[in-house]
């Protein structure tokens, strides 16, 4: 099974994959949250009545929204810099670098963002 | 470290087979939704978004400009926000958003799935599963 590891769940994450890791996993993990979402969306929508209205106010809820800015931002960002290095192959010597601007774009957008959604949410 | 010549080949030489058009088409259609979420702001700012939506508001309705994403703001008149323009749009984006999506679907099991007749299967679902949602998708932007 593609699931079986050889290494214990401890090793598995010590590993030293580094920066290029972690934003392949947040990627997928951001690209899952939102195909699972905009899903459950298009059909709550669609079917409507109680359940459809209250399955979109699940997606209203203030902990759901910072959740789901991340996916979509982090994705966003993260995509917009894949794109780039691979359609300008030249810069892939700078890949790390980009990393590096990659999270000094993400984290003031979203740090304004969640202090937007929770000022909003504590009735500001 | 010096070489200045580049070690990929043009696209020429590459060969075109479907993986390497569907890697293609997964960066045009990301180029495509930063095209078609700007417009959406845009076209939010010059209706008035600036003093009758919040940011959330402006958001909601720049991932997918449907006019129910703004029925329960201060927006005065929904009419500029469900002409055939916005639709269009929102269609665009639906579809380029469903194909990249479930690409990205079938790259993740293709991962995890190592037999060659379930990624086979898993193949087959994506396109059902695709034409599904790219239909009550559409058929929801052109009824609201």
């Amino acid at each position: 099974m593609g699931l079986k590891r050889n290494v214990s769940l401890a090793t598995a994450l010590r590993y030293k994959g580094q920066g290029p890791f972690l934003t392949y996993i947040l990627h997928r993990i951001g690209g899952l949250g939102m195909a699972v979402f905009i899903t459950i969306h298009i059909l709550a929508s669609f079917v409507g009545g109680k359940a459809g209205v209250f399955v979109n106010s699940i997606y209203e809820n203030w902990l759901f929204q910072i959740f789901i800015f991340f996916c979509v931002l982090f994705h966003a960002i993260n995509g917009l810099r894949i794109t780039l290095l691979d359609l300008f192959p030249k810069l892939l010597e700078h890949s790390r670098e980009a990393i590096w601007i990659e999270w000094a774009v993400f984290l003031p957008v979203y740090g304004l963002a969640v202090f937007v959604i929770v000022h909003t949410a504590l009735g500001g | 470290m010096a070489t200045t010549k580049s070690r990929t080949l043009p696209l020429t030489k590459r060969g075109l087979n479907f993986e390497m058009f569907m890697w293609m088409i997964t960066r045009l259609t990301a180029l495509a939704m930063y095209g078609l979420i700007l417009i959406a702001v845009i076209g939010a700012l010059i209706m008035g978004a600036r003093t009758q939506m919040n940011l959330a508001d402006v958001m909601r309705w720049a991932f997918m400009p449907n006019v129910t994403h703004v029925q329960d703001t201060n927006v005065p008149d929904l009419a500029p926000w469900s002409t055939p323009f916005w639709k269009l749009t929102a269609s665009a984006l639906l579809l380029v958003a469903t194909a990249h999506g479930v690409h990205g679907l079938v790259v993740i099991c293709d991962d995890y799935i190592v037999s060659s007749r379930g990624r086979q299967i898993v193949r087959w679902i994506s396109i059902a599963f695709m034409l599904t949602m790219m239909s009550i998708g559409a058929y929801l932007i052109w009824t609201s």
